[in-house]
């Protein structure tokens, strides 16, 4: 996980990447099922916000489906049931997502590195079990009708060409802030914990304090692409909360490359396509998702666009 | 007759449920605190190791024709030696890496046995009798014991107390211990570590095996049974402590019992309960309650 | 105030041009298989629903001698509603599927039939329980072929009680499914003279129910009614072999199994259950001859009621495409409902305006191992209960389209 330090001149090019991410976003729509590419941009939002805590700030969180799933019930709950319009409900579902990133983040941040990560799957699990005994999620059914609403009350997004605009416009706000975060002064920071913790405290950062605060945007970025989901396709169900989706969203952030901006967004560009494409074979999904962990553990860890970055000899 | 205004048969039935879920907690939990402990490797795929063995005891019916008491042997050496492999050839290379790396690998792993056995097996349950010497149950006036889960709590107390001798209270164990502490010196004194190490992997994996063979004829021996078993093994791990051997063992059992407990007197809350544990927990004495801060 | 210039195009195009409504759309009549391949219910819909649709459709267009072109395509959901719902988006959008078929577990089939109703075409669910589907989540375009929760709650619960097993002691899965089936069945224990004696609720997916059944063995309640469905089922039958509950003198009702269940279990463990179900291979020649012909082209396994259904729900599809002239979804619908049913497997029958449809349902007993005389002959028919009693009448299902 060593990236370049970043230099102005390294910026052009996240930008000329940036150019061409949105280009593909636009022009795809043309060639491919919209609904496919909306899928791909909430999962591509969902893995840049999980790889903010990863592969910048060093904490592996095996729990983080809990955001993207509550995001989900939030957004389908207040969409359906309050009647608000979509940009409210992505709104209250960023808010939940966070919410429940500050509750777990207080109580995950005592413990470091693996323990970190098997609190945040326990945790996950335990919200798992609330959602399904609790009636307003609808348990084993989920919140299924869900309207997609009228966008400020005028743009009907149950037509599929204004709800894509509206999830490009989402994925590009979130993908912007984690950009705008990991060159911040506080990125650099959390960079510094990740490197050396100990330094970072005798330098005088209150460590924990950063790594909660960035458990708590990384929820909150998750909880926009959960929301975005649920409305897109209507139905908020236990899948979203279940530790699967969590091994997934690992899954497509070490594909693409961890610790890469861009990375997140092609690993899940790369592993929604295969459980489209490969959705026929049933069970050997899981088996081929299997071969792909273990193959980018063993001999490609960095990632597609880890490596390109390494060739590049500039941070993507 | 009541107890607590709650029927006596209903009480200690789920008690024993409680012991009995607690001792497959026990079991794996103590399987992974011996890899944790001694190799500082998360093994995922324990659940799915835990799943083999107990698909060893069926196969091993099916197609040899061996019973119950041959699987207990065969199933955890078979597993063990695929968890020496894995060690081996993948495993061995993760070492100078960062710990998230080997618990990312166990998880692929995972994936791929748990897939190959659900398209090989579907994912309803295969049958596994019960031992013809402990079908049944003993009517005890208050309650009826099943004989067979009788015989899994012993058993399982057994292996754990031996497992804990051998680690704590011999020479094996000190070996084991020290080379934790400090590979190179261990080494340096003509003991072969990677050895160890592979043989420490291959045991944990075996103890997941046996548990597995345990559980079959209660369970069906299903390719997910490992799969959901497994997060709260971990919560029992992180509530026993990491490290700690007897702390896996005994947190196994309580939590197991506690959550029999919570299905009687609360139900709905019994798939949770241990997860609010270890919160609490982890709020008050973050190492564990039988851990140390590392 | 809705604001879609998409829209406004779309309507005019509409106007100024659409004539000729009365035709096949795409020259072809597309019917999606979407079930669960690979597992829990593989067994009961699964690639065997395929075989059952491709039957129907050579049947049909044999005897009839019609000029449709049909095809089959086929997926599976994993029980998962998102799953399922991306793929019937998908069919109906890009693929030019007309109708969904199959489509078990409730929470997928609810998915499915809003979809479908959105794009405006048909569903015929076979493999759901829900009895929603026909009550406050009923829709036009959804056609509830096989069964519901209401009527295995009636058909067992009051069938078993007619038949000696007044007292009842419950296992209830505990989740909205389970919950549902526990209180409707109560409801018709007690209207017809029956006691419950005690319930007991079981986290979903539970393994061991030694205890739960322990209880129930305690009890001394005549009938021990399962209140949930697949694995638990299964593994509380089991373990009530283990304790010799039976043997005891005390009877299981499984208030949601399929004949494929039993064939896991074996009549040894399952001996002695009651259950309901609306088609069995063995109920007269008919069934028996294509039930044979079933299992030749599905590796010698019998029909699953389910799969029965997608053959039957077919074929009264392709009757009313041919006799409608279109595969228009909200028109077919209305035919279907228009149209009586007969088939060879479900006799004849009708839909209703809620989409449910009406054929008689029978109480079973699984046979000894010693009275059966062969795989798949499992059950003894202990009564036939007629299509007007077997399911909830017209008006009480809260289903919006029935109040109008």
């Amino acid at each position: 996980m060593n990236n370049p330090t970043v230099s102005s001149q390294s910026l052009r090019h996240q930008w000329v990447a940036f150019a061409l991410m949105i280009a593909f976003f636009a022009i795809a729509p043309y060639f491919v099922y919209s609904i496919f590419l909306m899928k791909v941009m909430c999962f591509a939002l969902f893995a840049c916000a999980f790889n903010l805590l990863l592969g910048f700030g060093g904490l592996l969180s095996f729990g983080h489906a809990m955001f993207f799933g509550t995001a989900g019930y939030a957004a389908a709950h207040a969409s359906k049931v309050w009647g608000w319009n979509p940009e409210f409900s992505v709104l209250f579902a960023a808010l939940s997502a966070t919410a429940l990133a500050w509750v777990v983040g207080l109580l995950a941040i005592r413990r470091q590195g693996i323990y970190f990560a098997m609190i945040t799957l326990a945790l996950s699990q335990m919200v798992f079990f609330v959602f399904l005994q609790t009636p307003f999620t609808g348990g084993e059914d989920g919140i299924q009708g869900v309207p997609r609403g009228l966008l400020f009350g005028l743009f009907d997004l149950s037509d599929n060409t204004a709800m894509y605009l509206f999830v490009m416009a989402v994925f590009i706000a979130g993908f912007a802030w984690v950009w705008r975060i990991v060159h911040s002064p506080f990125g650099q920071v959390l960079k510094a914990i990740r490197e050396n913790e100990q330094r970072a405290l005798s330098l005088g950062y209150d460590t924990d304090n950063f790594k909660l605060i960035a458990f708590v945007l990384s929820g909150l970025v998750a909880g926009m692409a959960g929301g975005t989901k649920a409305l897109v396709f209507q139905l908020a169900s236990l899948t979203d909360v279940h530790w699967t989706m969590s091994g997934e969203v690992v899954l497509m952030t070490l594909v693409g490359g961890m610790g890469t901006l861009f990375g997140p967004v092609v690993g899940a560009a790369v592993i929604v396509s295969m459980q489209n494409y490969l959705a026929q074979l049933g069970s050997w999904v899981t088996v081929v998702q299997g071969l792909v962990f273990v193959v980018c553990v063993m001999l490609f860890r960095k990632g597609v666009i880890g490596e390109i970055a390494s060739l590049l000899r500039k941070p993507l | 007759m009541e107890i607590f205004g709650i029927p006596s048969q209903a009480l200690f039935g789920q008690l024993l449920i409680g012991l009995i879920n607690g001792s497959f907690y026990a079991l794996l939990s103590l399987g992974l605190a011996v890899i944790f402990g001694l190799l500082n490797i998360i093994n995922f795929s324990h659940g799915a190791q835990y799943m083999m063995g107990a698909f060893a005891a069926y196969l091993s019916l099916q197609w040899f024709g061996l019973n119950y008491w041959a699987a207990l042997v065969l199933a955890p050496v078979v597993v063990g030696a695929i968890g020496a492999l894995i060690e081996r050839t993948m495993l061995v290379r993760l070492y100078k890496l960062d710990h998230l790396y080997g618990l990312l690998l166990t998880f692929g792993l995972a994936l791929i046995i748990q897939g190959l056995f659900r398209n090989a097996y579907g994912a309803s349950g295969m049958p596994y009798a019960v031992p013809e010497v402990f079908m049944g149950a003993v009517d005890l006036g208050f309650m009826f014991l099943p004989k067979y889960r009788a015989w899994v709590i012993l058993a399982s107390m057994l292996i754990c107390f031996a497992t804990w001798f051998v680690i704590e209270r011999t020479k094996l164990g000190s070996y084991l211990r020290a080379a934790t502490e400090n590979p190179s010196l261990v080494q340096a004194f003509g003991i072969n570590v990677p050895r160890m190490i592979t043989l420490t992997y291959a045991f944990g994996v075996g103890l997941a095996a046996i548990a597995g063979v345990m559980a079959a004829p209660i369970y069906q021996v299903s390719p997910m049974m490992g799969a959901d078993i497994i997060i709260v093994v971990f919560a029992v791990v992180v509530i026993g402590g990491m490290g700690s051997i007897m702390g896996a063992i005994l947190s196994g059992f309580g939590l197991g019992l506690i959550e029999g407990l919570t299905k009687v007197v609360y139900p709905e809350a019994s798939n949770t309960v241990i997860f609010v544990i270890m919160v609490m927990v982890l709020l008050i004495k973050p190492a564990g309650l039988f851990g140390t801060e590392k | 105030m809705k604001f879609s210039l998409k829209t406004l195009l779309a309507v005019m195009l509409t106007a100024a041009g659409l004539q000729a409504h009365a035709q096949i759309s795409n020259g072809n009549v597309k019917i999606g298989v979407l079930n669960d391949m690979s597992g829990l219910y593989a067994d009961i819909s699964g690639p065997g629903s395929v075989v059952a649709a491709k039957m129907a459709v050579e049947d049909y267009l044999k005897a009839s001698k019609s000029k449709l072109k049909v095809e089959i395509v086929s997926a599976d959901h994993q029980n998962k509603p998102d799953i399922g719902s991306n793929i019937a988006r998908q069919w109906y959008d890009t693929d030019k599927v007309d109708m969904i078929i199959d489509v078990p577990t409730s929470s997928v089939a609810l998915a499915i039939s809003q979809v479908s109703r959105e794009k405006g075409k048909l569903h015929i669910n076979t493999g759901a329980a829900t009895a929603d589907l026909t009550g406050k989540a009923c829709s036009p375009n959804t056609i509830h072929w096989l069964y519901d929760t209401w009527m295995l709650a009636n058909g067992t619960g009051k069938a078993v009680v007619q038949h000696g097993g007044a007292s009842w002691f419950f296992l209830t899965a505990d989740y909205a499914f389970g919950q549902a089936l526990e209180r409707d069945t109560e409801a018709v224990i007690l209207k017809n003279g029956g006691k419950v004696l005690g319930k007991v609720r079981h986290p979903l997916a539970t393994q061991d129910f030694s205890s739960f059944l322990l209880q129930a063995q305690a009890s001394k309640a005549k009938v021990i009614g399962l209140a949930n469905a697949g694995g638990d089922t299964t593994n509380s039958i089991k373990q009530a072999y283990e304790f010799g509950i039976v043997k005891g003198g005390q009877t299981l009702a499984g208030l949601l199994v399929f004949l494929t269940d039993i064939h896991s279990l074996g009549l040894e463990k399952a001996q002695g259950l009651y259950l309901t179900e609306t088609f069995y291979w063995d109920l007269n020649d008919q069934t028996r001859a294509w039930s044979k012909r079933f299992a030749a082209l599905n590796n010698g396994k019998y029909p699953s009621m389910d799969q029965a259904g997608v053959y039957a729900g077919i074929i009264h599809y392709l009757k009313a495409i041919d006799a409608a002239n279109t595969d228009d979804g909200n028109k077919i619908s209305q035919k279907m409902k228009d149209m009586p049913t007969d088939d060879v497997l479900f006799g004849k029958g009708s839909v209703r305006k809620d989409g449910r449809k009406l054929h008689p349902a029978y109480l079973f007993e699984v046979k000894k191992p010693s009275e059966s005389k062969g795989p798949y002959d499992y059950y003894k028919l202990l009564a036939t209960i007629p299509a007007e009693q077997a399911f909830r009448p017209l008006n009480a299902g809260d289903c919006p389209l029935v109040k109008n």
